[in-house]
């Protein structure tokens, strides 16, 4: 899951709403601010039942994980399912930039994953999507009138065919649909 | 991100750089690894053959590849917390049992880090009683880390991190300004000797009562961490300090138990096994 500007709230709902027992690792990356490196998964977690944790560079991913990406950091999933740490250049004025997360996942793993892309302020996620769904997974973007800021949905709408576009309540019914199915 | 790279052109390119020129980036975290040799085929405009052609045919060609392939970005005290904790536990902890000690700063890119830790040591008025040794592979960006000298627009980052870190002084008082550049009086670099050192292929050559290696080895891959790790147990004395990054950790490597973490935080760890 991608977000940014006016994500926040999105991402909290759908996190609080999420099933107990959610069994697919759910990888986060939100822009947020280079310095504060504390704070942010508290605030997410506030809401939520389900433990959020920052990974540590060559962490194994784990079935029923949430994960953030930490502040200062881009995020990369690596083949062999573990994480992966760096400190490169700012990509999309990013770091984490959604773009390397999603895009690294899709090269994992394939059409095993989904990415959810939501509200934001910039372009960033666009490519990762664009990469999910030519490895074959499934693409999920915020529907852009329900943004408060819509530039980033409408992003990856324009690079890449988007499978869903949904309200955030949509993909909490879908994610509640995919659990049901899943059991 | 456009463009993309088989998994067998990368493994041509790293064993090409190895056997011609003797630097192993095959064990390099390979996400990553990715993203550089795409970059520099993006900036240079070359495809991956021309690439491969060209570290073939052009020796003097390296030491460009070496310094777009590293990551260069850095800033002066990074995670201001973690050199607050240096001042006021690491260093006191390792003056308890010697006046005089030294530090290796390994991958020291384009030399930040090495600066905040002799403004830190001036401030704490030791700076004549410590011997730095700042090591990168990269020829190019160990000269810029010697010049001292970094573009104004890092400042304005560098300055909120030493006000973050509560420096006794103000970090103007360290540098003049020269067109564009800030330029550090490299008297604060009068115990440090910079060398050309490869993290993977050299050889340990020194012992050290702290040794510096943050946000560096996330870049290898977790074999070569276990190697690189059991390197740095064997170039710290016995009770000797290890900082890494605040997102890596040793507790997936084979040596972690001659370690113990001092600060869980900000990731410094002692040594207590031989």
């Amino acid at each position: 899951m991608g977000g940014s500007a006016g994500s926040f709230q999105g991402i909290t709902k759908i996190l609080s709403k999420l099933p107990k027992g959610f069994p697919l690792p759910i990888i986060m990356c939100l822009h947020r601010l280079k310095h504060v490196r504390n704070g942010f998964v508290e605030a997410l977690s506030i809401k939520s039942v389900h433990q959020i944790g920052e990974p540590y560079d060559k962490e194994p991913v784990k079935k029923g994980s949430i994960y953030l990406a930490p502040a200062n950091y881009h995020l990369s999933v690596e083949l062999g399912n573990y994480f992966a740490l760096s400190t490169e250049e700012m990509v999309n004025n990013s770091r984490p930039a959604i773009d390397i997360t999603l895009g690294t996942a899709a090269y994992a793993y394939r059409d095993k994953l989904i990415g959810i892309l939501l509200s934001g302020a910039n372009r960033d996620g666009g490519f990762g999507m664009k990469h999910i769904k030519d490895k074959g997974g499934l693409t999920i973007v915020q529907d852009p009138a329900e943004c408060m800021i819509d530039t980033m949905p409408k992003a990856a709408l324009a690079a890449t065919s988007i499978d869903y576009v949904l309200k955030v309540d949509q993909i909490v019914e879908f994610l509640n649909e995919l659990h049901n199915q899943y059991r | 991100m456009i463009q993309d790279i088989d998994l067998v052109d990368l493994k041509r390119i790293s064993e090409l750089v190895f056997q011609k020129y003797g630097y192993d980036f095959r064990n390099y975290a390979m996400s990553s690894f990715k993203r550089r040799i795409l970059r520099i085929l993006e900036l240079q405009g070359l495809t991956v053959d021309a690439l491969v052609k060209k570290l073939t045919d052009q020796p003097t060609y390296i030491n460009e590849f070496l310094d777009e392939l590293t990551v260069n970005v850095t800033e002066m005290f990074r995670d201001p917390s973690f050199w607050r904790v240096m001042r006021e536990e690491i260093i006191p902890g390792i003056l308890l049992n010697h006046k005089q000690f030294k530090i290796w700063h390994a991958g020291c890119s384009s030399g930040e880090e090495v600066l905040s830790m002799t403004i830190l040591l001036k401030e704490m008025g030791i700076l004549d009683d410590v011997t730095l040794i700042a090591t990168d592979l990269d020829p190019t960006i160990l000269d810029k880390a010697k010049s001292a000298t970094f573009p104004i627009k890092n400042m304005e980052l560098n300055e909120k991190n030493y006000i973050r870190f509560i420096g006794t002084s103000s970090l103007k008082s360290y540098y003049r300004e020269e067109n564009g550049k800030a330029i550090f009086n490299t008297d604060l670099f009068k115990n440090v000797s910079f060398r050309k050192h490869d993290l993977v292929m050299g050889e340990i050559f020194n012992k050290f009562d702290l040794i510096l290696c943050r946000n560096v080895m996330i870049y290898f891959n977790q074999a070569l961490q276990n190697e690189v790790l059991k390197k740095f147990h064997e170039s710290l004395f016995k009770y000797g300090y290890l900082a890494i990054g605040s997102k890596e950790s040793l507790i997936w490597c084979e040596i972690a138990n001659r370690f113990i973490v001092v600060n869980n935080e900000e990731k410094v760890y002692k040594k207590i096994k031989d």
